[in-house]
C-alpha cells in the first residue's frame, strides 16, 4: 500500500539494493584497469621526478614501461638504511607494509603527521651502464592541509641537487594548494639543494619569491594562498631526508662513495 | 519534436539558464574551469548524471513514496554519481585526478537534485531525460565559455595547447594569471549573468 510505513521500508531497500548491486559491480569490473592506471600513472611520475620524462609528454602505457625499466628498484631498510634483497620491490607495497603492525613501527612524533613508518621501501635508482648511480628518486609523504601528500623527490648523483619533485596523489585545494602540480612550480626546484654543509636538511618552502637556485639554493617560492600546503611540503621533505626517512641509506651512499 | 520537449531542452540554454538564472551549481564552476579539459569531462559527467537521475527519478516518480522522496533521489543520484567516477578513474585517469572531489560532489551539485524534485517528479520519463540534457547542456555552456577565458588569457593556451606563447617561454604574452585564480570565473559568470540579462531583461528581477 503506498504511503504505509511497511512500504516505505520495502522502497527503500529495495532501492538500496538495487543501488548498491549497480555501485559494486561497477567498482569490481573497473578495479583492473583503475589498478593499471594508478600504477603507470606512478611510473610515470617516477620518470618525471627522475627527467626521465617531460612533464608535458605524451607517454603511452608501453613507452612508460620501458623508460621505467632503466631504472632499478631497490628495497631499503629504512632504519639501518641497508639494502633488503630478499623483498620484490615489484611486489612490495609501501602503504600496505606502513598499515601492517607486523611490517612496521609507529613514527616518532613528527610535523609531517606520519603515523607509521614501514620498516622497508622502495627507492629508484637511475643507473648508467656502469651502475653507477645517475639519479635517486625517493617516494616521500607527509601531512599538507586536507590529506597526505604522496610524491617523489628525485636527487642528483651528489645526493644533494635536487632534480625534480613530484606529487602523484594529494587532497589540496585545486588552484591554490592543488598548485603542487603546477610545472612551473615544480620547474623551480630543479638544481636547488637538499642539504646544507653539515648534511642537515635545510631546503624550505618560504613565503613569497626565492632567487634562483644559484644564490637562493635553499628556498623554494611558496604557493600563494596555500601556507599549509607550502609548510607540509618542508616538513616532509625535511622528515624524509632526515634520521627518520631515508637519512641512513643516504648516509651509507656516502659512505660507499657512491657519488661523484 | 513536441514543443515541450523541446522547450525542455532549449530553454536551460539562455532563457532559464542552471547557473546564470537559477544560480546553482556555482562551486564546481568555479573550481574546474581553470582548463578546457577538465571544464568539458566536468560537463559530460554532469550530463550523464543529470539525464539519467531525471529519468529514473522520473520512471520511478509514481512509485516513490513522498515522505521519502529526497532521500530516495540522492541515493539515485549518488549511485550514478559513483558510477561516473569510477568510469573516469578508469579512462581518463589523468583528468579524473585533477578533477579530484569534484565529480564526487556532483552529488551535491543543486541542479541535479533541483531537476529531480522540480521537474522529474511531476513529468514522464522521455520529457524529463530531456530536460535533463537541457539542463546539463545550459551547465555546459557556462563552464566551457568560462573555462575558456580562463584558459586563453590565463595561460595563453586552449586543451592545453598553447595558443599564445607565454613570456616564461620565449614568447609575447603576459598571462593574466588572476585569470587562474577563482574570483576569475565569479566574474566572468556574473559578467555572462549581465550580458544575459541585459539581452532578455525579463530575467531581472524586481528590487
Amino acid at each position: 500500500m503506498q504511503g504505509s510505513t511497511s512500504y516505505n521500508l520495502a522502497f527503500a531497500a529495495a532501492i538500496c539494493v538495487v543501488c548498491a548491486i549497480v555501485v559494486s559491480s561497477s567498482a569490481v569490473s573497473l578495479k583492473d584497469r583503475q589498478g593499471t592506471n594508478a600504477a603507470l600513472d606512478m611510473h610515470r611520475n617516477v620518470l618525471v621526478a627522475a627527467g626521465l620524462a617531460a612533464e608535458d609528454e605524451e607517454l603511452g602505457a608501453e613507452e612508460t614501461e620501458e623508460r621505467f625499466a632503466r631504472i632499478r628498484r631497490v628495497v631499503i631498510n629504512l632504519e639501518t638504511g641497508g639494502e633488503a634483497p630478499d623483498i620484490d620491490p615489484g611486489t612490495f607495497d609501501y602503504r600496505r607494509a606502513a598499515a601492517d603492525p607486523a611490517t612496521s613501527r609507529r613514527a616518532p612524533e613528527n610535523p609531517s603527521l606520519v603515523q607509521r613508518l614501514a620498516n622497508h621501501a622502495v627507492v629508484y635508482r637511475v643507473e648508467n651502464e656502469a651502475g653507477a648511480l645517475e639519479t635517486l628518486v625517493l617516494p616521500v609523504e607527509g601531512y599538507g592541509l586536507w590529506g597526505t601528500l604522496h610524491g617523489f623527490l628525485a636527487l642528483d648523483a651528489d645526493l644533494t641537487t635536487i632534480k625534480g619533485l613530484t606529487f602523484y596523489e594529494h587532497k589540496e585545494t585545486p588552484g591554490l594548494g592543488g598548485e603542487v602540480d603546477n610545472p612551473r612550480w615544480k620547474a623551480l626546484w630543479k638544481g636547488r639543494r637538499a642539504f646544507d654543509d653539515q648534511l642537515n636538511p635545510e631546503i624550505t618552502v618560504i613565503k613569497g619569491s626565492a632567487g634562483p637556485p644559484s644564490q637562493d639554493p635553499y628556498r623554494v617560492d611558496g604557493l600563494s594562498g596555500a601556507t599549509m600546503t607550502s609548510r607540509g611540503v618542508t616538513n616532509l621533505l625535511h622528515f624524509w631526508l632526515g634520521e627518520n626517512g631515508f637519512g641512513p641509506y643516504l648516509e651509507r651512499l656516502r659512505q660507499k662513495g657512491d657519488i661523484t | 519534436m513536441a514543443s515541450k520537449t523541446r522547450e525542455a531542452l532549449v530553454d536551460p540554454l539562455f532563457n532559464n539558464n542552471p547557473i546564470a538564472l537559477q544560480v546553482l551549481g556555482i562551486c564546481s564552476a568555479l573550481a574546474v574551469t581553470t582548463k578546457m579539459d577538465t571544464a568539458v569531462v566536468m560537463s559530460a559527467a554532469v550530463f550523464a548524471v543529470l539525464t539519467l537521475s531525471n529519468f529514473f527519478v522520473s520512471a520511478l516518480r509514481n512509485q516513490i513514496p513522498t515522505n521519502i522522496r529526497i532521500i530516495v533521489q540522492l541515493t539515485i543520484i549518488a549511485s550514478l554519481v559513483i558510477v561516473a567516477d569510477q568510469i573516469l578513474k578508469a579512462y581518463v585517469y589523468e583528468i579524473s585526478k585533477q578533477l579530484s572531489v569534484f565529480v564526487g560532489l556532483i552529488i551535491t551539485n543543486c541542479i541535479i537534485m533541483g531537476r529531480a524534485e522540480a521537474f522529474a517528479m511531476q513529468n514522464p520519463p522521455f520529457e524529463s531525460l530531456v530536460d535533463g540534457m537541457g539542463n546539463a547542456l545550459g551547465y555546459s555552456l557556462i563552464l566551457v565559455v568560462t573555462a575558456f577565458l580562463r584558459e586563453f588569457f590565463g595561460s595563453g593556451s586552449l586543451f592545453g595547447v598553447t595558443v599564445m606563447a607565454k613570456v616564461t617561454e620565449g614568447g609575447w604574452y603576459e598571462p593574466n594569471a588572476f585569470m587562474l585564480l577563482s574570483p576569475a570565473a565569479f566574474f566572468i559568470i556574473g559578467l555572462f549573468i549581465w550580458l544575459l540579462r541585459t539581452w532578455k531583461p525579463e530575467q531581472v528581477e524586481a528590487d
